[in-house]
């Protein structure tokens, strides 16, 4: 038993840059997080088209062309997947940030999660009716 | 060595500690409350009582009849003075954790809801679904965060009791993380070390609980009070020991021999209740010691189930529902399906009887005060004694707070009066010569003894010879045993011989507690030529009132056996009777 | 019953003789339904007294023996070894100091919940002699969950942002925060949010969800803090919209 006070707390280094590859759960966070900048880059592209759009019939047929080509509909594709996924992770954590009580029980998760389907698909429709699809 | 001054030191910090803390730092900001603890606060062993504590609230209760079946529930070894103050105060304690935030389960109205328990004629156990003891231990732990006077010391090892001038001054300590001795300097000492389930194998109790504060008092020449007296809770896991709530049966289930029959029946318990129809004190709610008695019998009868962990009555809660296991039972259904793999709602649940709490303990009186000046003790490792031969199940929890606060005021009232003395020459010689003591561990080699090889033989010792069936014969043996034990202990050897967090050393320091232990047990056991409560002799079955209604009072020899004396029972109004619980008796 | 040969791979840390930790592989033979820490027991009994870790209760309910079992934060009292076919690699708690073995140095968990005020600030002062607070099981169940913290420090040890950002309140002290703020008889939310709102408070949670997936009481921290932050920003709009309000 010694004198002196050896203690001597050891702090492991953690990987700053790809520190989500250590578990399964990290890698969907981050794939969840990154799905995030397609949606930036499509609302981009739509600020784009409306600019488009102000410069005359012209410019607007250009950027309309422009949307047929291969890389385009590539992207669009990507961006419809990532928009999905962050959608559907995004209402799966719902029932988390705003439980509902009613008396003494909880909504159960999938009426919560369920509304904000419900929800979406109501605006996609009347998305859909606006531009004429009905 | 470092010095830590303070005014109280309290050496454990589960629910008495706590609730003694507490109680110190709103009476008076000024004194300074050193808390140690051999672990974290929240890790103490309060945290695993489940069912409830008892405390009169309901109108059509009173505090009579809590007192009547505290007294009768432990064969009148009680001492009625200090009943009649548990009962007195259990309501307004358990009111004061529902002030301090303690989630109680709750009637519709929102007023406190109270369960059946064994043994008590009337519902009077408040509970928090089936985890009581681990809201109380989190309400006290972290109502006590905003006391700035409270200081705690978190993994702080307690090996000796400062005591000069026949007082105790204070204690040393060995900080585990760091490998240090401290001494601990106060002009009073609470101990609320826990019990010593340990020294047994098949216990409910977690593997902290090793009877260090006993030994603490034990050593510095305070006798250790009704030690024989083991209690076996009735509904253990036979694969871990793990506890199944008495609520269990409180809120309906059945215990089952292989037959299928209620068997408790046929043990002065019946007759048989309607099934989903508990009836208070009778069939499945008699007190722990005859229904652990009554399956001792059934299985030399072989009625019992076999299981790969031996014989095991079978637990019946199908009936009750799953709805209600799962709001009122929550944590057994978690536990039997994780450790048995038998989920209750669909079949009933193989248990058995398991050392769960200990009667016996640090001699104190009603103050909580010890025979030690400045020395007081509270909860289970003290024995005031409420519990008499036989605690009944939902009293522990209330008895740690009730006489933890009780502890805190009479150690307050020691320094109000001044009797506190103090010797600083005379106990810095004291802390030195205890840390020699933890050096001359380390410096001995070639002793060849394990730690693990003695606990061993001392578990088993205890279990053949002290369980719930005990003879003058077998427990001479014991006594033979654990003397040579306690020799052998001198002899072993630490492997590890660094400082930083030396669980080796602690687990030698917690094996010499516990066969300290473990001696007072065998020892008062076999002089006690009686049966009563949890202490059953097959060599001399009945009551004796005219010898033994008195405590038994171990007194530590050195490495001598304990001497043992006697002392009065204090009856004030509840003549020694029969205990009945065969339900014709409302 | 059954026995079976199990192989740890146990990190190991002594400060007095190690400079870094180092894996050692124990071998030894466990009976089937046995959990880790009956595995460690097994080896501590009879290979290797120098082992430390920490344990008590065997029944997830005291919170010592959290640490990374196969990478992953567990309690070494409810991880099966019939859930663990190989090597079993038993590290400790990750994103806390190893103070020796499998023994981690916990006082930046104890600092931050004691500065949440984990404890009753009553919204109307009350003496005992007037009885409990009324409180419906309705009332109850609104917070009954986020009581149910061991404080096993699994959420900090899979936490992403506490592993960067030790700063962080993490977890299980906001959960315990929010556990008081929705209490019916609490009026200290006010005084909570000081740290709780703050950068270190909530706002350095990113719902990673980690801490719940691993939490062995399914207290699911996560939902505590998300609505820590919903009920933050609607107080920020409040104060910024109505500040007629705050008077």
């Amino acid at each position: 038993m010694a004198e002196q006070v050896t203690r001597k707390p050891y702090l492991r280094e953690l990987p700053r840059t790809l520190w989500f590859l250590r578990h399964p759960r990290y890698v969907r966070y981050m794939a969840r997080e990154f799905s995030c900048f397609f949606i930036g880059a499509y609302t981009l592209m739509l600020v784009l088209g409306l600019k488009r759009l102000a410069e005359g019939p012209e410019a607007y047929a250009g950027f309309l062309e422009a949307l047929a080509s291969p890389g385009a509909i590539v992207f669009h594709l990507f961006a419809l997947a990532f928009s999905a996924y962050h959608s559907i992770t995004w209402f799966r954590l719902t029932p988390k940030a705003m439980p509902v009580q009613l008396g003494e029980n909880f909504l159960p998760d999938g009426v919560i999660a369920g509304a904000h389907y419900a929800g979406w698909a109501l605006v996609s429709l009347v998305v859909l009716w606006l531009a004429g699809a009905f | 060595m470092e010095t830590i001054t303070s005014d109280i030191a309290i050496i454990g910090a589960g629910g008495a500690g706590l609730r003694a803390a507490i109680a110190i730092a709103q009476a008076d900001p000024g004194l300074r409350i050193a808390l140690i603890s051999k672990v974290y606060p929240m890790r103490s062993h309060t945290c695993a009582a489940e069912g409830g504590a008892a405390g009169v609230i309901k109108s059509d209760d009173s505090l009579e009849q809590h007192f009547n079946d505290t007294v009768g529930g432990g064969d009148w070894l009680c001492d009625q003075d200090a009943v009649d103050i548990l009962v007195q105060e259990a309501p307004k304690e358990l009111l004061q954790l529902e002030h301090w935030g303690c989630p109680w389960s709750r009637e519709t109205d929102g007023s406190v809801a109270v369960r059946p328990f064994g043994g008590m004629k009337k519902q009077r156990t408040w509970f928090a679904a089936d985890k009581t003891g681990f809201h109380i231990l989190h309400t006290l732990f972290q109502t006590s965060l905003q006391f700035p006077s409270i200081t705690r010391y978190d993994e702080f090892y307690a090996t000796e009791l400062l005591v000069d001038d026949g007082c105790c001054q204070g204690l040393t300590a060995i900080e585990m993380r760091s490998g240090q001795i401290r001494q601990f300097r106060a002009r009073a000492v609470i101990v609320a070390g826990g019990g010593a389930g340990r020294m047994f194998p098949f216990t409910t109790n977690g593997a902290i609980k090793t009877g260090d504060g006993m030994a603490l008092a034990y050593r510095a020449g305070v006798p250790l009070k009704d030690m024989e007296f083991v209690q076996y809770h009735p509904t253990g896991l036979p694969s871990t020991g793990t506890l199944l709530t008495e609520a269990c049966r409180g809120e309906g289930g059945v215990l089952l021999n292989k037959q299928g029959r209620r068997f408790l029946q046929d043990y002065g318990m019946g007759p048989e209740t309607p099934l989903g129809k508990p009836v208070l004190k009778t069939m499945e709610l008699g007190p722990r010691d005859r229904l652990s008695q009554a399956f001792w019998h059934e299985q030399k009868k072989g009625n019992m189930v076999a299981t790969e962990w031996g014989d095991a009555m079978l637990l019946d809660m199908r009936h009750l529902g799953e709805k209600k296991i799962n709001e009122r039972l929550p944590l057994v259904r978690d536990m039997s399906i994780s450790y048995m793999g038998v989920d209750p709602v669909r079949d009933p649940v193989p248990v058995r009887p398991v050392v769960h709490y200990m009667m016996g303990g640090i001699h104190t009186d009603i103050r909580a005060a010890t025979p030690l000046a400045g020395l007081y003790a509270a909860g289970e490792c003290a024995c005031v004694s409420i519990n008499g031969a036989n605690r009944l199940g939902s009293n522990s929890l209330t008895e740690l707070l009730v006489f933890g606060r009780r502890a805190a005021l009479s150690a307050m009232e020691y320094l109000a009066s001044g009797s506190a003395r103090g010797n600083a020459q005379a106990i810095d010689a004291r802390a030195e010569s205890a840390r020699g003591q933890v050096r001359a561990l380390f410096q001995r080699s070639g002793g060849g003894e394990s730690i693990a090889g003695l606990r061993k033989a001392m578990m088993h010792t205890l279990e053949q010879h002290a369980g719930i069936y005990r003879s003058g014969e077998g427990l001479t043996e014991a006594c033979a045993t654990l003397a040579t034990l306690r020799r052998r202990y001198a002899n072993i050897e630490l492997h590890d011989k660094t400082n930083v967090y030396n669980t080796d050393l602690l687990q030698a320091l917690e094996l010499g507690s516990m066969l300290d232990c473990a001696e007072a047990v065998a020892v008062s056991a076999l002089e006690r030529r009686e049966s009563r409560g949890a202490h059953q002799r097959l060599d001399c079955p009945e009551r004796d009132d005219a010898r033994f209604l008195k405590h038994s009072l171990a007194h530590y020899q050195g490495e001598a056996a304990p001497r043992i004396s006697y002392g009065e029972v204090v009856i004030t109004k509840s003549q020694p009777g029969v205990r009945d619980y065969s339900g014709g008796h409302a | 019953m059954s026995e079976r040969r199990v192989e740890l791979d146990v990190l190991r840390y002594n400060p007095e003789t190690d400079r870094t930790p180092h894996f050692q592989r124990y071998s030894v033979t466990c009976r089937e339904e046995w959990v880790v820490l009956d595995a460690l027991n097994h080896v501590k009994e009879t290979v290797d007294p120098t082992l430390a870790y920490r344990w008590s209760c065997h029944m997830a309910v005291c919170g010592s023996c959290g640490m990374m079992i196969n990478g992953e934060p567990k309690l070494a009292c409810k991880s099966f070894l019939r859930d663990y076919p190989g090597v079993i690699r038993v590290e400790p708690l990750a994103h806390f100091p190893v103070e020796r073995d499998l023994v981690t140095v916990i006082d930046d968990f104890i600092a931050k919940l004691t500065r949440v005020k984990p404890y009753l600030i009553p919204k109307e002062a009350k003496p005992i002699e007037a009885g409990e607070y009324r409180q419906t099981p309705a009332q109850l169940k609104r917070y009954k969950q986020f009581t149910l913290c061991i404080n096993c420090m699994l959420c900090y040890a899979a936490c992403p942002e506490y592993g960067m950002i030790p700063k962080f309140m993490g977890p299980a002290a906001i959960s315990l925060a929010h556990r008081w703020n929705q209490d019916s008889r609490d009026g200290g939310r006010a005084e909570r949010q000081e740290e709780i709102a703050a950068t270190e408070g909530v706002w350095e949670c990113s719902f990673t969800g980690a801490c719940s997936e691993v939490c062995p009481e399914h207290v699911d921290p996560a939902a505590a803090l998300q609505r820590v932050k919903i009920k933050s920003t609607i107080d920020w709009y409040l104060a910024h919209t109505m500040p007629w309000l705050n008077k």
